[in-house]
């Protein structure tokens, strides 16, 4: 993508090709909107993000829904038009509560779109299980696919499945999950690099918050960061990584290499926990009781860290700082790349005729000024009066 | 004619912006008013450079004129002669071309009229000259197999009913052609020599068009090029209101 001037046309809710408009049906704009110099982006996907607000989703509790809800209205400012919430490692009671309450739908004024939960665990490493509760990591030796069905209990709102592949049978496991559907993506993981590459041979097409919970690169076996440069990747296919691009879950530096070596493959991913949105001070995450502190979240009493408290636009700016890159770069890390994971891309992420208008009015710094899904402003900031 | 002389592309194609907007605004449209543009006609319409996209995109775009008083030459019309005529008589009904806006090729063609057309064509089917279809060759990645080998086109005789012609002739490719068009006589081998007989033409080009020419037709019309700017001053109507007054001046006319 490249930034140009141009008019954005919009008819119901999907953007329009004007000169198909103009010539074809001779039709001009009913309604002209002057958008005061402001950058038009498509709108923020993030597809890991345990809560906010308050809201904990892997937490059962009875007024689920309208947890949900309010997460996916509170996002609405940060730019994200669209959202997979994410459940961290927790008792099978808990999915088969919990999972039949996310459903699978577009966003509105009411709030960003659900496009699907991504599962974060159980089936994780238990040396990398970083904030995840040891007690209910779990394997699937047994049974393979059917152990992973009946912890979740269904699969049909699922999106995304973090595990590690390094796990027995974990190749079944994700040549079932992929035949699905389902996105597979490895972290909270041990594995080194040909685990990992076998695991994208089988189907797995993205890694779980780079660098975190996860072996660190070593220049005789790169492990899973190794998977950016690899040439054992099938041909046609990318291998997409997310980045918590919030200056605490990675080094600057550590997130230029990552940028530098493999820039189409960057989502950017904001990881947020309960406390986003809230005062510094103790929340839960799932099963672990957290301590936030500015934008450091630990779980109580250790350095380990857990999730993140920032917003998706903090993410992005923060990413175009340190890395120096494009202003489009930076928001196609949060837009289109997420959306070529998801294989949505001919629907979201771009600005292209005929997808979903979901889009963003940003300023020159990269602040939202206002949002809108399927052409409709959701939210806008307040002194910016359109 | 006037000839006007610019150092480079860039300032030449400031000047004629700023000539057609004076014509504009000079002439006052309004509804049922139409300041009839006429431009030379193009490529077929599917193919991306098409000459929809490139006057969408170059063009209609940037402007608000209503798609109703937009008037394409369809390439894809089943009676392609049929399809002529029926442009011949929207002209009409819009009042006229009241300025024609053109190029020229590096055979002196005027729109497609290739070498040997007619002097009093009207819009019709032509078949294209090589050097045309080489010229086009860089819409089609430089296949030559690809490049439509005929064209819609307005007639010489089309163009000159207009009330006014302004041709635009840049760069030393494009020398000759001029040097045919103005300093020669009238000839169908170079169709734009036609304009020597229409009472309102302006060419503008820049300095490398000029390459041909005698240098005592360059020094002439360089002289003039005092009397010529006037013509593309912002109007007293375009000005603020308090700024300095200065007499809306009707076209200066040969």
């Amino acid at each position: 993508h490249c930034p140009s001037r141009e008019d954005l046309w919009v008819r119901e809710g999907k953007i329009l090709n004007p000169e198909k408009l103009f010539f074809d049906e001779k039709g001009s704009a009913d309604i002209q909107l002057d958008c005061k110099d402001s950058i038009i982006a498509p709108g923020f996907i993030d597809v890991q993000i345990n809560g906010g607000f308050g809201v904990d989703f892997s937490l059962a509790t009875d007024d689920f829904k309208s947890g949900i809800d309010l997460v996916s209205q509170k996002i609405l400012s940060h730019g994200v038009t669209s959202f997979c919430p994410t459940l961290v490692t927790s008792p099978p009671s808990l999915y088969h509560q919990v999972l039949p309450q996310i459903s699978i739908r577009n966003g509105g004024a009411h709030g960003a779109g659900i496009l699907g939960a991504h599962l974060e665990g159980p089936f994780i490493s238990k040396e990398k299980k970083g904030a995840h509760p040891e007690h209910c990591l779990r394997t699937f030796e047994e049974g393979a696919f059917q152990d992973l069905l009946a912890t979740y209990g269904s699969l049909d709102h699922v999106r995304i499945v973090t595990l590690a592949p390094e796990m027995k049978r974990s190749s079944e496991v994700i040549q079932e999950l992929t035949k699905r559907g389902i996105c597979v993506s490895l972290g909270h993981s041990v594995a080194n690099l040909s685990q990992a590459e076998e695991a994208v041979q089988h189907g797995a097409t993205f890694i779980t918050h780079l660098f975190n919970a996860m072996l660190p690169f070593h220049h005789r076996d790169p492990g899973i960061v190794g998977l950016l440069t690899s040439d054992k990747i099938p041909a046609g296919r990318r291998v997409f990584y997310g980045m918590i691009s919030d200056g605490i879950h990675t080094n600057p530096a550590a997130l230029r290499i990552a940028h530098r070596a493999h820039p189409k493959g960057l989502v950017l991913v904001t990881d947020a926990i309960a406390g986003l949105g809230l005062a510094p001070g103790r929340h839960t995450l799932g099963q672990q009781v957290v301590e936030i502190d500015g934008l450091n979240t630990y779980i109580a009493g250790t350095k380990t860290l857990s999730g993140s408290v920032a917003t998706m636009d903090t993410c992005v700016r923060h990413f175009q700082e340190a890395t120096g890159c494009s202003v489009e770069a930076a928001l196609e890390a949060a837009s289109l790349h997420p959306a070529q994971l998801l294989g949505i891309e001919h629907k979201k992420g771009t600005l292209n005729y005929d997808t979903d208008a979901d889009f963003l009015m940003l300023n020159d710094a990269l602040y939202v000024q206002a949002t809108y899904i399927a052409g409709e402003q959701v939210w806008r900031q307040d002194a910016w009066g359109m | 004619m006037k000839l006007i002389i610019l150092d480079t592309y860039a300032q030449a194609s400031e000047w004629a912006a700023k000539y057609i907007r004076n014509r504009i605004v000079h002439f006052g449209p309004g509804p049922g008013r139409f300041f009839t543009l006429g431009l030379p006609t193009g490529l077929p319409r599917e193919h991306p450079e098409s000459y929809h996209s490139f006057m969408w995109n170059n063009f209609f775009k940037h402007i608000d004129i209503s798609p109703e008083n937009v008037h394409i030459l369809d390439g894809n019309a089943p009676d392609l002669q049929a399809e002529c005529d029926a442009f011949e008589d929207k002209i009409q009904a819009a009042g006229g071309i009241e300025l024609f806006v053109g190029g020229i090729g590096p055979d002196g063609h005027i729109a497609f009229n290739e070498p040997g057309s007619s002097l009093v064509s009207r819009t019709r089917v032509k078949t294209l000259a090589m050097d045309t279809i080489l010229a086009n060759a860089r819409f089609f990645d430089g296949d030559l197999s690809r490049v439509p080998t005929m064209a819609l086109t307005v007639g010489v005789g089309t163009v000159m009913d207009a009330r006014e012609v302004m041709i635009l002739i840049t760069g030393a490719h494009k020398a000759f052609a001029l040097y045919k068009a103005i300093e020669e006589g009238v000839n169908h081998m170079w169709t734009v020599s036609a304009f020597q007989q229409h009472p309102n033409t302006v060419f503008v080009c820049d300095e490398d068009a000029t390459l041909e020419l005698k240098v005592k037709t360059v020094k002439y019309f360089k002289g003039l090029m005092l009397v010529h700017n006037k013509l593309v001053e912002p109007l007293y109507s375009m000005k603020e209101m308090g700024a300095e007054q200065s007499q809306a001046k009707k076209p200066y006319s040969d």
